[in-house]
C-alpha cells in the first residue's frame, strides 16, 4: 500500500492508503479526527468541509493521493489553542447550533468565504450550499454577519 | 470535564447526591385553562379530545410513577451532574434542564453538566423523547430534585457550623451565613450525601423568585460543537477494535437479502474482513468505511420481494382515497367548500443517519446509539440476540437531528445483529442513499376536507385524513405498551394519537377529524415532527383562507372572530402587528398567515413570499409568535421556531419523496429539496410571549403546523391558486442512483 505525507492541523503526518481512498475515511478512520462529518459522501450536503491549503474542500470526494505534501486543516484545527476562531466566537454569540452535526461544515464553509469575500452580501451567504437540516440557516447567516464585523475591526 | 471521564454506573456506588425516590401521585385529566371564552359571534365547537386531554398529559400520566427517578449528582468539586432520561437531538433540552438545576441548586449554568442517561427499565415509560413532552415531563422533577440537593448542602453546612437552616442562603455554588461564612459545595458534597441528613425547605422556588428559568441562555454544548469537540455515535473510540461496517440494501422497500452471488469476490476486495447476511441486507466489515463502500458497490445479492413491489406515489395516493372514510355532510345542497389535499412522503433524513456502535458477546452486549426509545431497544434488542436484559448495556448518544426518526433503533438493532455475526465490534453507518430510500419516513396522506356555510357562519367542519400506517410499536419507549400496540392494532393506537393531538382551534360548529389507515400499504414509517398535525392542520389553515374569502372576510380578522381562546388571539395579533398584515406587496409577491394550537402551546407566523415565478417561490420574511406557557430558554425557544420555520420551507414547497416501483428515487439532498441558505428568509423575527401558565408547553413540534399553513396561504394569495399538492414544486429533476 503506498503511503502519504500531509500535514493536518500543523502536524506532520503518514498513513498507509489506497491512493483512491477518500480523504474523509483517512482522516476519520485512520487518524481519528473525527470533525468532519459525513453526510452523503457525495459532496453534496457539505458536513466534510475542511481546508486543504487554505481552502473549502470536500474530503469525501478527495482521494488521499491530491492531499499529498499538502495542508489540511479541519474544524479541530481552526482555533488558536484556547482562542477561538473569530468566526466559531460568532457561532457561539448567535447560538447557531442545534444538532450541531452541520456545523463544523458550516463554520470552515464560512471560514473560507470570508478569505475570499471579507464582505459578503446576503447573496454571497446564500451561495454557501452546506445543508443544515435542524434548519437554522438564518442564525447562520447572522453569525457570518458579525463575524464580517468583527474580523474587519481586527 | 469531558463527560466520558465521569463513570455513570459508578454513582449509585459512590452515592454522593442522586435521588431514587419513587413517589407514585395520582394525576387527573383537566381542563386546560387556554382562556377558553364564549365565542364572539361565531358556532361555538365542542372542545376536541386534545384540549381535554393530550399526548403530553397521557405521556406524563404513564411517567407519574417513576417520575422522582431524577438521577442528579453533585460531585466532589461542587459541580452538577444530570444523567438526563432524554435525548438530545438538537431541540435543546440538556441546555434546559441545566437551566433548572442551576435555578434551583444555586449554581452557574456552566457548572451543570447533561450527558444523556443509559437506559434504564427502572424508568419504565419514562425514557422516551417524543411528542414535544420532555420539558413538561421533567420541569417539575428536576427541580424538585435540585431543590432537594440545595437543601441537602444546606443542611450540611448547618450541621457543621451548629447553627440554624434558617441563617443560611445559597448563591454561586456556595451555602452562605447570616455572619458572612461560606462554605463552597465541593466542600460540603460528601456531608450532604449522609443518609442522616434531615433537609428542610425542599419545595422548588415559585416563578417570582426566578433568576435563570425565562432567561436567553446560548446552548451549553455550543463550544464542543464549534470546535469540533462534541462527539456523535461514530465519533465515539469506545471501542477501538470496532471496524466500519455498512449494510448492502434490497431493490424494493423492505426485500430481504436470500443469497450473496459474489462472495469470494468481495471478500478478495481491499479492506474487506468480513460480509454476513443479516435480515435487512447483506453487512459488510472493513478497515474503513470507504473500502466498505466499494465492497457495496461490487456486492451481487438475490433478494425476495419487498412490501410495495411494482407501487408508486400515484397508486398509492389512489388507494389512499379509496379508502377514505365517507363525510357525514352532503354536498351540493348548502354553501360547501370541498377541498382534497395530497401529501406525498417525506424523509426525516437528519444529517446524522442512522449509526451505532455495536459490541456482542456470547453472554453480554454494548450498544451506543441515537435513541428515543432506548429501554425498548434494550429489550428488543436483548430479545433478538437471546440474552437477558440486563446482559445489554444501551448506551444514548447526543444525535445529530431527529424528527422523529430515532424512536425506532434500526440502526442498532442492525448494529447489534452484524457484531453477532461477525462475533466482533462493528461501527454501523446508513450511507445517505440508504437513509432516504429505507430509512424511516412520514407516509403519504390523502385529506378530503367539506366545511359548511350557513347564516354567514361556519356550520360544519369535516376532515378525512388518510395515511398509509405510521409506526407506533414502540409504544411508550418499553416492550410492554409496545406489545400491547401490536396486540390492540397500531390501528387503535394510531386513532387515539391522532385524537390526542389534532385540534382545530377554531369555533366552526360541528368538527370531525378522523384518521383512516389502511393495513395494506407496508412503508417504513415513523412520526415525523408534529405527525398528523403537519398536514391536517396545515391544510386546514389553507381552507381557512378559502373560507374567509368566500365570506368576503379578511383571513386575519376571519381567524380572531373564530378563535376558540384568547391567548392564541394574542399571538396572532402579535404577528399581524409586527409583521405589518395587510401592507401593500408588490405584483407576485404575498403576505400568509397561520396559527397552531398543540402541546398546551400555540404560536403564529406571518410569512412574505415571493412567487413571482411559480415554479421558484422564496419565503423571504417571516415574523413568529409563541405562546409557550412558561417559557424556560426563550434562545431556544427561538430556535425551535427557526428550525420549524425551515421544515415548513422544505416540506411545503420542495422536499419530498417519489416511491417508484417500490421505492424513493430520491437519495440525496440534492434530489429530496430540502431548504438550504438560498431558500430560507432574510429576514425572521421571533417573539416569546410571557408566562401565561405555571407550567411549561410542548415547543419542539409546535412550529410546523403553522410554517406550512403560513407558506401555502402566501402561496394561494400570490399566484392566485389554491395549492392541493404538497410539496408544491414536486418533479423529479434528477437522474436516481442504481440500486445494485
Ligand atoms: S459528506 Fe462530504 S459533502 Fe456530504
Ligand atoms: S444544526 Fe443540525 S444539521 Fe445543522
Amino acid at each position: 500500500m503506498p503511503t502519504y505525507t500531509f500535514t493536518v492541523n500543523g502536524k506532520k503526518t503518514t498513513v498507509d492508503a489506497p491512493a483512491d481512498l477518500a480523504m474523509l475515511w483517512v482522516l476519520r478512520d485512520k487518524l481519528g479526527i473525527t470533525g468532519p462529518k459525513f453526510g452523503c459522501g457525495i459532496n453534496v450536503c457539505k458536513a466534510c468541509t475542511s481546508h486543504l491549503n487554505g481552502k473549502a474542500f470536500n474530503p469525501c470526494v478527495t482521494p488521499v493521493s491530491e492531499c499529498a505534501d499538502k495542508n489540511v486543516t479541519t474544524i479541530e484545527g481552526l482555533a488558536e489553542g484556547d482562542e477561538l476562531h473569530p468566526v466559531q466566537q460568532a457561532w457561539l454569540d448567535q447560538d447557531v447550533a442545534e444538532c450541531g452535526y452541520c456545523q463544523p461544515g458550516q463554520i470552515m464553509a464560512a471560514v473560507d468565504l470570508l478569505k475570499r469575500n471579507p464582505n459578503p452580501s446576503d447573496a454571497d451567504i446564500e451561495a454557501i450550499e452546506n445543508v443544515c437540516r435542524c434548519g437554522t440557516y438564518f442564525r447562520i447567516r447572522e453569525a457570518i454577519k458579525q463575524a464580517a464585523r468583527d474580523l474587519a475591526r481586527g | 470535564m469531558a463527560e466520558e471521564t465521569r463513570d455513570q454506573a459508578g454513582i449509585g456506588r459512590r452515592r454522593l447526591l442522586t435521588y431514587l425516590v419513587a413517589a407514585p401521585t395520582l394525576t387527573v385529566a383537566a381542563r386546560w385553562g387556554l382562556g377558553a371564552e364564549a365565542a364572539h359571534a361565531a358556532i361555538p365547537s365542542s372542545p376536541r379530545p386534545s384540549e381535554l386531554y393530550d399526548v403530553g398529559d397521557l405521556y406524563k400520566q404513564a411517567c407519574e410513577p417513576t417520575k422522582n427517578l431524577v438521577l442528579l449528582e453533585v460531585a466532589q468539586d461542587g459541580d452538577a451532574w444530570l444523567w438526563l432520561h432524554r435525548m438530545e437531538v438538537g431541540q435543546g433540552i440538556t441546555t434546559a434542564c441545566a437551566m433548572l438545576v442551576a435555578e434551583e441548586l444555586d449554581l452557574p449554568l456552566s457548572r451543570v453538566h447533561v450527558p444523556m442517561r443509559d437506559a434504564d427499565p427502572a424508568l419504565l415509560y419514562n425514557q422516551l423523547t417524543g411528542g414535544s413532552t420532555a420539558m413538561r415531563t421533567v420541569y417539575d422533577p428536576i427541580r424538585q430534585a435540585a431543590a432537594e440537593a440545595r437543601a441537602r448542602m444546606v443542611a450540611a453546612a448547618a450541621h457543621q457550623w451548629d447553627i440554624a437552616a434558617e441563617q443560611l442562603s445559597t448563591r454561586d455554588g456556595m451555602v452562605v451565613a447570616d455572619d458572612g461564612r461560606t462554605a463552597t459545595y465541593a466542600s460540603l458534597a460528601v456531608a450532604a450525601a449522609d443518609p442522616g441528613l434531615s433537609p428542610t425547605g425542599v419545595t422548588p422556588k415559585s416563578a417570582a423568585e426566578f433568576r435563570v428559568i425565562g432567561k436567553p441562555a446560548g446552548r451549553i454544548d455550543a463550544r464542543k460543537m464549534v470546535t469540533g469537540q462534541l462527539e456523535y455515535t461514530l465519533d465515539l473510540n469506545v471501542v477501538p477494535d470496532a471496524k466500519p461496517c455498512l449494510v448492502h440494501r434490497p431493490p424494493t422497500i423492505q426485500g430481504r437479502p436470500l443469497r450473496v452471488r459474489n462472495d469470494a469476490e468481495v471478500r478478495a476486495m481491499p479492506g474487506v474482513i468480513d460480509i454476513a447476511v443479516i435480515k435487512t441486507g447483506v453487512a459488510i466489515l472493513a478497515e474503513t468505511f470507504g473500502q466498505a463502500w466499494d465492497a457495496k458497490k461490487v456486492l451481487r445479492v438475490d433478494w425476495s420481494a419487498g412490501t410495495v413491489d411494482g407501487l408508486s406515489n400515484e397508486d398509492i395516493f389512489a388507494k389512499l382515497e379509496a379508502a377514505t372514510v365517507p363525510l357525514a355532510v352532503p354536498g351540493g345542497l348548502l354553501d360547501t367548500i370541498d377541498a382534497e389535499f395530497r401529501f406525498a412522503p417525506v424523509s426525516h433524513a437528519p444529517l446524522e443517519t442512522n449509526s451505532a456502535i455495536a459490541d456482542v458477546r456470547r453472554d453480554h452486549a454494548e450498544i451506543w446509539s441515537g435513541l428515543q426509545t432506548p429501554i425498548f431497544a434494550q429489550q428488543v434488542i436483548a430479545e433478538e440476540l437471546g440474552l437477558p436484559q440486563d446482559a445489554v448495556k444501551v448506551h444514548v448518544v447526543q444525535s445529530g437531528g431527529a424528527f422523529g426518526r430515532r424512536l425506532f433503533h434500526d440502526g442498532a438493532m442492525e448494529a447489534a445483529r452484524a457484531s453477532k455475526a461477525f462475533g466482533k465490534p462493528v461501527k454501523l453507518m446508513w450511507t445517505r442513499v440508504d437513509d432516504m430510500r429505507h430509512g424511516r419516513m412520514r407516509g403519504p396522506s390523502f385529506h378530503r376536507v367539506r366545511a359548511t356555510l350557513a347564516a354567514g357562519q361556519v356550520a360544519s367542519y369535516e376532515h378525512r385524513i388518510t395515511q398509509t400506517k405510521t409506526d407506533f410499536s414502540h409504544g411508550l419507549g418499553e416492550l410492554i405498551t409496545a406489545k400491547l400496540s401490536a396486540g390492540a392494532g397500531n390501528y387503535t393506537y394510531a386513532q387515539s394519537f391522532f385524537n390526542m393531538m389534532v385540534e382545530c382551534p377554531y369555533n366552526f360548529g360541528v368538527v370531525t377529524e378522523v384518521l383512516h389507515e389502511p393495513e395494506d400499504i407496508i412503508l417504513n414509517t415513523a412520526a415525523w415532527r408534529s405527525v398528523y398535525s403537519a398536514m391536517v392542520r396545515g391544510a386546514e389553515e389553507l381552507v381557512v383562507d378559502q373560507i374567509a374569502a368566500r365570506l368576503g372576510k379578511d383571513a386575519y380578522k376571519f381567524r380572531r372572530e373564530y378563535l376558540k381562546h384568547e391567548n392564541v388571539r394574542a399571538v396572532l395579533d402579535k404577528v399581524a402587528l409586527e409583521g405589518r398584515w395587510g401592507r401593500t406587496m408588490p405584483r407576485g409577491h404575498a403576505q400568509g398567515i397561520a396559527l397552531h394550537v398543540e402541546h398546551r402551546s400555540s404560536c403564529a407566523f406571518l410569512v412574505e413570499i415571493d412567487a413571482t415565478d411559480p415554479r421558484r417561490p422564496r419565503v423571504y420574511r417571516a415574523t413568529i409568535a409563541a405562546d409557550v406557557g412558561r417559557p424556560i430558554n426563550p434562545l431556544g425557544i427561538e430556535a425551535q421556531m427557526i428550525s420549524g420555520l425551515t421544515d415548513g420551507i422544505s416540506s411545503t414547497l420542495r422536499a419530498g419523496l417519489h416511491i417508484r416501483d417500490g421505492l424513493p428515487l430520491e437519495g440525496s439532498y440534492s434530489q429530496s429539496h430540502f431548504a438550504r441558505q438560498k431558500d430560507s428568509p432574510r429576514d425572521v423575527k421571533v417573539f416569546v410571549m410571557p408566562p401565561s401558565r405555571e407550567e411549561p408547553g410542548g415547543v419542539g413540534e409546535l412550529p410546523v403546523p403553522a410554517a406550512v399553513g403560513a407558506i401555502a396561504c402566501a402561496y394561494a394569495r400570490a399566484t392566485g391558486t389554491w395549492p392541493r399538492h404538497f410539496p408544491i414544486n414536486f418533479e423529479v429533476d434528477f437522474d436516481p442512483f442504481p440500486t445494485d
